[in-house]
């Protein structure tokens, strides 16, 4: 049909054109996508929660540690830390803009916008990488390996116990996110997205800003607990 | 044997009548409200019982009043509970300070007491009745719980941490001691018993032998450890002097003011840059490794027992071989203290 | 009157086949699937509580080893708490249920429902692959430094169990959160819902705020225990009892996950067979959401004699005292929904009985280990493990036993035999409570939990719980027999056997796959009993 609907007997009960993308336990797309949107919003509170653990367990630590913590920060690299700051909030910006996109049916700039936002989501990768290794190079990691000077060794252990949790555990929310977006991508590449129905693009969205603003309480968490010593 | 079978445990503690006492009105009240609600449920199954399923009930919705009356009176109820609960509670956290001190760690699958006049116990803890007792203790290697069900006392042992309990014997005989925090294999071995004695049996007991009293075999380990060499007591050594530091306030070098306790020996002794006194340079190597928790207790106690500059040794502590006044009949001077 | 027959088409009958169940997007078909999943789990469980009361049956440890024992009363605790009690009501019966009482088609996303199936089957798999390969002896709650660095036992695969476990419970919280907010029928308003869905609500709530902490928590356990990292570890300055603050932060509000929608359940059946609209509906459904909230701020009361601040404690006792109030006005209610109801003793209703007696006993002795002054003489004694299995069995499973007697014929569209039913309840009310009374009195007595080998003179009493136990079994057994009986020869139920109000009961037993012909449309509040004649189906 000309106007993108389909028709067919059904569940309906009465057979009553609708929309492809509306499920079939939906009345309208208008609720589908509510619903959709809601469920990412709630997803992202359980996110909050997940990472939440972790910040109680740094907070407890650096108010009865600080200057491990300042020890601690101070071994971290701080312009590849600033660096892949600028990185996400940048591809935060990308997706913001693959969202418009696709809100406004520009199926090639959707597709593109959505391939810069995963470029810049690998270079983060890329940079943690390099760090992660110059932290296993100076056996920097927690465990059996660990080799510290000084007196504040072991609560340095725990606060590199909590900086490689922390951002290992964003580092994996990013892997989750990149492979999230290659899947819309190729979807938006194929034509799928119509400014009726993109609410994959919108919902991978929220969740890619999610993970960036997890980035933007870390940096100054891990990188700058005092940066004037 | 329908007699031998045990109900309710003995009351051998100041605590036991306070704690029971406050079970026994809080049985009363639940059991009021659980009797009360029971007793309507019977009745309304029972007057209202339709077997036809056919009829309807009352077309009653709610009443705010009845619902203001029920949230309202539980509430106000519970908190008689909840105030009297916590006065018992606050009580038993605040030791008296004359409390007789006893020193033990946990560690699978034991516990080792210690007192400070030397002799050390291992799975059995002898105490004097009348007299407050209090423990201090941690764990060498996983949580535990020290637990006296007949004193009606418990509280976790934490590694890397202090706890401590106190409790005045009131009857003398042998009870229950139980690790109460699951630790492994052997945690339903982990268990012994309390024996209260006499005053008299007691420094009869503690005269039977134990060698170095903890005091003095802490200050063996300050010289051994080589505390010695920079903690002078004129105070011109690289640490400050400890002579009448323990129990006093100091300043840290962030500002902070701390106060001299257990914790704060123990922690100084094994993480000693970490709350460092002003004044001093971070210089303190860490003992962690060369002294164990009962070398720190003993070290603790030695700490304890050195005298205020300008003032004649004696003991600051009461030892067991004194009592406080007035005894019934005057203790022997007996084991080791100074 | 004509013979009550199956309908022809319903969601059972409708496809075929081993792929069109486990390939389902039918939220009742999830829900059975959830049934025996953790029907399995429940055996499971009870096999291993078996091994524990025959061990306490003697002072001495003559039926098994010290470490066996342990791992025994772990993987009972793991099984049940995680496998049992956190999704029977809600994954059950709440999938089965919710969309049909709100009047939609399916839950909001059909997909990640069936997702949320698997995966709590993945974590069932890993959690029994530890059992297999020698179990776990942490305790369930498995506290450092004794699982990170001390047991020797499979931590990390039953951590891992848990942990997938956990995105379960959280998609299916999402889910009918979602549903509730989004899919409700035209005309149901927030404040003509049953009280079941206010449950379900709220348990959403709890299950999408607390389980994530738990995830966490094991996940840091895990790189302690696996990686050597240090969260935990007091010989770096780590605190152990962190571990304690982060379990018990999900932990305490999990048992609300267990308890309100059962609690729900009662509600449903109560105002059925009293014939009679729920006493305080909405001081009820704010009751339900009162207990989600405050379930959130009495972790501590787990930590009393931890070492925590006794200024701290008083807190957490205080709100400990508070979070019990709401539960009390929910008893209230229902007791005076019976007052002049029709009360039609039918055996949904005996398990409701049931309910009101065992649950009232759990909640009330929870008062006492909420008093700081008793909970430091009865912390980690027998009175704890009776407390929380008057709540979670004498409560949440009898609960989730009356809400399944009552939508047993909505589920399969058959009548068991009521005869049986009742009783099976009154076995497992006297099994129950034979089971479980004694040990208060052991734990006043000072017998501390997880002995594998106990003081003599505290023999009697365990003699007795164990022969409670067995009679609780054969209670669980008739249930199970009577139920299966009925699947093959059960009298058909038709749509509406109880008479009840509520949107399920009125399409055909068991449903179209898609629930109703024609989306119905609410006009007017819930249990309107005394209102009407309730059709017969």
């Amino acid at each position: 049909m000309a106007d993108g609907l389909t028709a067919h007997a059904g569940p309906h009960g009465d057979g009553q054109a609708h929309h492809p993308d509306l499920q079939h336990h939906f009345q309208t797309l208008g609720q589908q996508q509510e619903a959709a949107t809601l469920g990412m919003w709630i997803f992202l509170v359980t996110e909050v929660m997940f990472f939440g653990g972790l910040l109680m367990a740094y907070l407890l630590y650096r108010v009865w540690y600080p200057e491990a913590w300042v020890e601690g920060s101070l071994e971290l690299n701080i312009v590849l830390g600033a660096t892949n700051t600028v990185v996400l909030i940048g591809s935060s910006l990308t997706m913001a803009l693959g969202v418009r996109a696709a809100q406004t049916g520009a199926q090639k700039a959707t597709v593109g916008w959505l391939l810069l936002t995963m470029a810049l989501g690998l270079t983060f990768l890329v940079i943690k990488f390099f760090e992660y290794r110059e932290k296993w190079e100076l056996n920097h990691i927690p465990g059996p390996n660990f080799t510290f000077e000084g007196p504040l060794a072991p609560q340095m252990q725990i606060f590199f116990s909590l900086y490689f949790g922390l951002t290992g555990l964003h580092a994996l929310h990013m892997i989750i996110g990149f492979t999230l977006l290659s899947v819309i991508a190729w979807m938006a590449h194929r034509g799928r997205f119509t400014p009726e129905w993109y609410t994959p693009v919108e919902l991978s969205g929220l969740y890619w800003h999610f993970v960036d603003i997890v980035w933007i309480f870390l940096f100054p968490l891990l990188y700058l607990v005092d940066r004037t010593h | 044997m329908l007699s031998g079978i045990p109900l309710f445990p003995e009351q051998a503690s100041n605590f036991a009548p306070e704690v029971d006492n406050l079970y026994f009105f809080v049985t009363a009240v639940t059991a009021f409200v659980a009797l009360l609600v029971v007793v309507l449920v019977i009745i309304f199954a029972v007057k209202y019982r339709d077997r036809t399923g056919e009829k309807v009930g009352a077309p009653i919705h709610g009443s705010v009043s009845l619902e203001l009356a029920w949230t309202i009176i539980p509430f106000l109820v519970t908190m008689v509970i909840f105030a009297w609960a916590t006065v018992v509670f606050f009580h038993m956290v605040r030791a008296p300070d004359q409390a007789l001190e006893i020193y033990s760690t946990g560690k699978q699958w034991m516990w080792r007491f210690q007192h400070i006049d030397g002799q050390s116990e291992i799975n059995e803890l002898h105490v004097p009745v009348g007299r407050p007792v209090k423990v201090t203790f941690t764990s060498e290697d996983v949580l535990h719980s020290l637990y006296f069900p007949a004193f009606r006392v418990k509280a976790d042992a934490i590694p890397g941490r202090y706890s401590s309990l106190w409790f005045t014997a009131t009857k003398t005989g042998e009870y229950h001691l139980f690790c109460a925090e699951y630790c492994g294999t052997d945690h339903s071995g982990m268990i012994g018993k309390v024996v209260v004695m006499e005053p008299n049996d007691y420094q009869a007991w503690l005269s039977g032998g134990g060698g170095l009293s903890m005091a003095a075999r802490g200050e063996q380990l300050f010289q051994q450890l080589g505390c010695v060499s920079c903690h002078l007591t004129d105070g011109s050594g690289r640490g400050p002097s400890l002579a009448g530091k323990y129990g006093a306030q100091e300043i840290l070098a962030n500002g902070v003011a701390v106060a001299i306790d257990d914790t704060y020996v123990r922690e100084s002794i094994l993480t000693p840059q970490m709350k460092l006194v002003a004044g001093y340079q971070p210089l303190m190597p860490t003992f962690q490794g060369l002294v164990n928790e009962e070398g720190l207790m003993s070290l603790i106690e030695y700490i304890k027992s050195l005298p205020s500059a300008g003032q004649p040794a004696a003991a600051t502590q009461p030892s067991a071989a004194t009592q406080p006044a007035p005894p019934p009949n005057p203790a022997p001077a007996g084991g080791g203290s100074q | 009157m004509t013979t009550t027959v199956l309908p022809r088409v319903n969601y059972l009958n409708v496809k075929y086949g081993v792929a069109s169940w486990l390939l389902t997007k039918d939220h009742k078909r999830i829900g059975l699937m959830y049934l025996v999943l953790v029907a399995v789990a429940f055996l499971l469980g009870g096999i291993f509580a078996a091994g524990v009361r025959i061990e306490l049956t003697t002072p001495q440890g003559d039926f098994v080893s010290a470490d066996t024992y342990n791992r025994l009363f772990t993987m009972h605790g793991v099984t049940m708490v995680f496998f049992v009690l956190i999704p029977a009501v809600p994954a059950i019966l709440g999938n089965f249920a919710l969309p049909l009482m709100i009047g939609a088609k399916d839950v909001a996303f059909p997909k990640i429902n069936l997702l949320s199936w698997y995966i709590l089957v993945i974590g069932f798999v890993f959690t029994v692959a530890a059992m297999l390969f020698g179990g776990v002896d942490t305790g369930w709650t498995f506290y450092t430094p004794y699982s990170s660095l001390a047991s020797n036992s499979n931590v990390m695969l039953t951590g891992i169990g848990i942990f997938i476990a956990g995105f379960s419970s959280i998609l299916t919280g999402l889910n009918f959160m979602v549903t509730i907010h989004r899919m409700r029928a035209p005309g149901m308003t927030w404040f003509r819902l049953p009280l079941f869905v206010w449950a379900i609500y709220a348990t959403a709530l709890v299950q999408i705020l607390a389980t994530p902490v738990i995830a966490i928590t094991v996940g840091m356990l895990a790189l302690e225990r696996g990686l050597g990292f240090g969260f935990f570890d007091p010989r770096l300055g780590g605190d152990p009892v962190l571990f304690q603050h982060l379990f018990w932060f999900y932990s305490h509000p999990a048992v609300y996950i267990m308890i309100l929608p059962p609690m729900g359940a009662i509600s449903e059946v109560i105002a059925c067979f009293s014939r009679k609209s729920v006493f305080g509906y909405s001081f009820v459904a704010f009751s339900s959401l009162s207990i989600a909230v405050f379930g959130f701020l009495v972790w501590a009361h787990h930590l009393f004699v931890s070492g925590i601040s006794p200024y701290s404690a008083m807190v957490f006792s205080f709100l400990s005292f508070a979070v019990a109030i709401p539960s009390a006005v929910k008893v209230f209610n229902w007791t005076a929904t019976m007052y002049r109801g029709a009360i039609w003793w039918q055996a949904p209703m005996m398990w409701v009985f049931g309910f009101l007696g065992l649950f009232l006993i759990g909640g009330l002795t929870g008062l006492f280990l909420a008093s700081l002054g008793l909970d430091v003489h009865l912390h980690d004694t027998y009175f704890v493990v009776a407390h929380f299995h008057y709540i979670m069995v004498g409560g949440a499973i009898m609960g989730f036993f009356a809400g399944l007697h009552f939508w047993w014929p909505k589920m399969t569209g058959r009548m068991y035999s009521n005869s049986m039913a009742t009783l099976s309840a009154l076995l497992v009310f006297v099994g129950f409570n034979l089971t479980f009374f004694p040990q208060f009195i052991l734990g006043y007595l000072g017998m501390p939990r997880r002995y594998h080998v106990y003081s003599e003179e505290f023999q009697v009493l365990n003699v007795l719980s164990s022969a409670g136990a067995s009679i609780l079994a054969v209670g669980y057994i008739l249930l199970a027999s009577y139920l299966f009986y009925s699947l093959v020869k059960g009298k058909p139920a038709g749509a509406n056997p109880w008479r009840a109000t509520g949107l399920e009961w009125t399409t055909q037993s068991p449903p179209l796959p898609e629930n109703f012909e024609e989306t119905p449309i609410v006009t007017e509040a819930p249990y309107q009993y005394s209102k009407r004649e309730v059709n017969v189906g």
